[in-house]
């Protein structure tokens, strides 16, 4: 039973029934401008979150910030109970948050199955002293790559298998990226912008992959600036303008919300100018 | 003509001197240099320009060890290996949690640090100045199971005793150092840090804590390239300063491209190229000048010395046009840096 958030209140900074990230107070500054501006967040446990905002908004910084690759200034961030304000991205990862990156971070000169191997947890032979006897890691080496071959049938990446992985192409680089956050066992994975060069083709089998991962009970956000993605796939869409919260809600409810084409659009999109003043108000009527 | 030339010049001792070289004691050195630089550059991305420091402490732990403790060989071992992770640490912990240029800057300037504090008159009381250690060798040759007034070897290719020794414990330290390489990079330890020199981020997002593997690979490239200036130490007998200088380092990466980057044979085979070459230029210069093939108004012999280096730098510069990769490299994978 998936969780119904149809009956929260569409205000920025609602509580969730059942939290996996929550955000406070939370200012990046760079220099005078200030990128992020949170008062507060909370982000749903088990659905998809989708956090938009034209360019500009502040939503790579912030999601750099949650994940560990940028320091926050000010505010406080708790995933899963834990306050996780300085800690570094890997260990976040090791605790089960992953993160994908807007520009794809394919390992280029490693093979793909090496790419989904690197992802594993626990791996014995990472230390230096048992890498030495591969007695101490090949049995867990053999069980990580059946693991990283099915992920790779699932993601239909197999015959790409044994390729450098800088040979993929962008779409493949990104479903590689998916993937291969999944070998962490990840209970909440933020993926940065997945759809962003992506052709329409593989744009509607990213789109079931991330569908995917909700269906095994993982909690998604990701960043997307294009609203039209966001209203087939997300659960609740959280929208940033200029570093802040402008408004929170069900996909239905943010296409109508007037501050959210307000900071797509300018505030005076509709405004009329004086020179053509009915030709402007004519429209404005189309739109309504 | 013709005749004449064939006559005037000594092939075979050409050729027996470059492959002499090819496995004498500096090819060594700068083959345990070069697969610890492959470490660093080939397999963990670290741009380091500074490796004659960290032979510089393998070779100046050991001798002090030896003169100032009188301790047994082992330990004096020991000891070198200390300074020599001692360098890393002190290179790498204020360094490696920034971009990888940082490093490349602080490490040129390290190893010079380390020759002129090694030569300064402050320390000469411990280092004794440009003399250098010389009174080391005495507990290593005890061990030596070879009888120093005896030749070894086979055919035109012998040294004495005490050479051989050092030649032999030199390809010993080669093997093992390349059955370690070999062993760590097929391991998950070495899936990680090539995914680190790939993208550091990728990895610090899969949970890889890129700084802890970066100063491993950092400690352990800079341990093996200590091991050569234990054996440089070893072969001459005496560790002085001034053979720690900065254009070393530059050969080092020279024998380490000219194999091939990323390949654990390549410092190797690097190293047996360069010296075989050397050699084998120096040699032919000196013959071609001695017999007035080359007037000695346009070269003398002290100038083939120079002379040389300009051949092998014109070399590398045509293998970079026409193999960039190196000699095992893999284009294919050269090409992947292209997108």
């Amino acid at each position: 039973m998936p969780t119904d958030l149809s009956q929260l209140e569409r205000t920025p900074g609602v509580a969730k029934p059942d939290p996996i990230l929550v955000v406070d107070n939370m200012r990046k500054r760079f220099g005078g401008i200030v990128a992020v501006d949170v008062d507060h967040l909370e982000i749903q446990r088990g659905v998809i979150t989708a956090l938009i905002g034209p360019n500009g908004a502040g939503k790579t910084t912030f999601f750099n910030v949650l994940t560990g690759f940028d320091k926050p200034d000010e505010g406080s961030t708790v995933f899963d109970g834990d306050v996780i304000n300085k800690v570094r991205p890997d260990v976040l990862a090791k605790r089960g948050m992953v993160r994908t990156f807007q520009l794809t971070k394919a390992l280029t000169k490693l093979a793909v199955i090496e790419n989904m191997k690197l992802g594993a947890k626990h791996q014995r032979g990472e230390k230096f002293l048992r890498a030495l006897l591969s007695p101490m890691w090949r049995p867990q080496e053999r069980s990580i790559e059946e693991r990283g071959d099915a992920l790779l049938a699932r993601f239909k990446m197999d015959h790409m298998r044994d390729e450098y992985a800088g040979s993929l192409s962008g779409g493949q680089r990104k479903l590689l990226e998916m993937s291969r956050s999944l070998m962490t066992d990840p209970t909440l994975v933020m993926l940065d912008e997945p759809m962003a060069g992506v052709n329409p083709a593989l744009k509607q089998s990213l789109l079931d992959h991330v569908r995917g991962l909700k269906d095994e009970g993982i909690s998604v956000v990701f960043v997307e600036h294009d609203m039209d993605v966001v209203q087939g796939i997300s659960d609740w869409v959280v929208v940033m303008a200029e570093g802040a919260i402008i408004a929170e809600g069900p996909p239905e409810s943010i296409a109508e919300n007037k501050q959210v084409i307000d900071a797509y659009l300018g505030a005076h999109h509709d405004t009329p100018l004086d020179l053509d003043a009915e030709l402007e108000g004519a429209h404005g009527e189309e739109e309504e | 003509m013709d005749g004449f030339f064939v006559f005037a010049i000594d092939w075979g001792f050409i050729f027996d001197q470059s492959v002499k070289q090819a496995v004498d004691i500096n090819a060594i050195v700068y083959a345990l240099a070069a697969i610890g630089l492959n470490v660093h550059f080939g397999y963990a991305g670290l741009l380091n320009f500074g490796q004659v420091g960290f032979v510089a402490m393998g070779a100046y732990g050991m001798g002090l060890g030896i003169t100032y403790w009188q301790t047994n060989p082992a330990i004096a071992v020991l000891i070198g290996i200390i300074f020599s992770v001692v360098f890393a640490l002190i290179l790498g912990l204020p360094t490696l949690r920034l971009r990888a240029d940082y490093l490349a800057i602080v490490t040129i300037a390290a190893a010079e640090i380390v020759r002129l504090m090694a030569r300064s008159t402050a320390l000469r009381d411990i280092t004794q100045g440009a003399e250098g250690l010389n009174e080391f060798i005495g507990p290593f040759r005890d061990l030596n199971p070879f009888s120093p007034g005896a030749e070894y070897g086979f055919g035109p290719f012998v040294w004495s005793g005490n050479r051989f020794y050092t030649i032999v414990i030199g390809w010993t330290l080669i093997a093992l150092f390349l059955l370690l390489v070999w062993q760590l990079m097929r391991s998950p330890w070495g899936r990680v840090v090539k995914a680190i020199r790939e993208d550091e981020d990728a990895a610090r997002a899969l949970g890889k804590s890129a700084y802890w593997y970066k100063l491993q690979a950092l400690i352990l490239g800079g341990v093996i390239g200590g091991f050569g200036g234990m054996v440089m130490a070893l072969g001459n007998a005496t560790v002085q300063p001034d053979f720690f200088v900065a254009p070393l380092t530059f050969f080092f990466w020279l024998v380490l491209i000219l194999g091939g980057v990323g390949r654990v044979w390549s410092p190797v085979v690097g190293a047996i190229i360069f010296w075989a070459l050397i050699t084998f230029i120096q040699n032919l210069g000196r013959q071609l000048v001695a017999d007035g093939l080359i007037p000695t108004s346009i070269m003398d012999t002290t100038q083939v010395d120079q002379i040389r280096f300009w051949i092998v730098g014109a070399a590398l510069a045509l293998l970079m046009v026409f193999r960039p990769q190196g000699i095992f490299g893999s284009r294919e994978e050269m090409a992947l840096d292209a997108h």
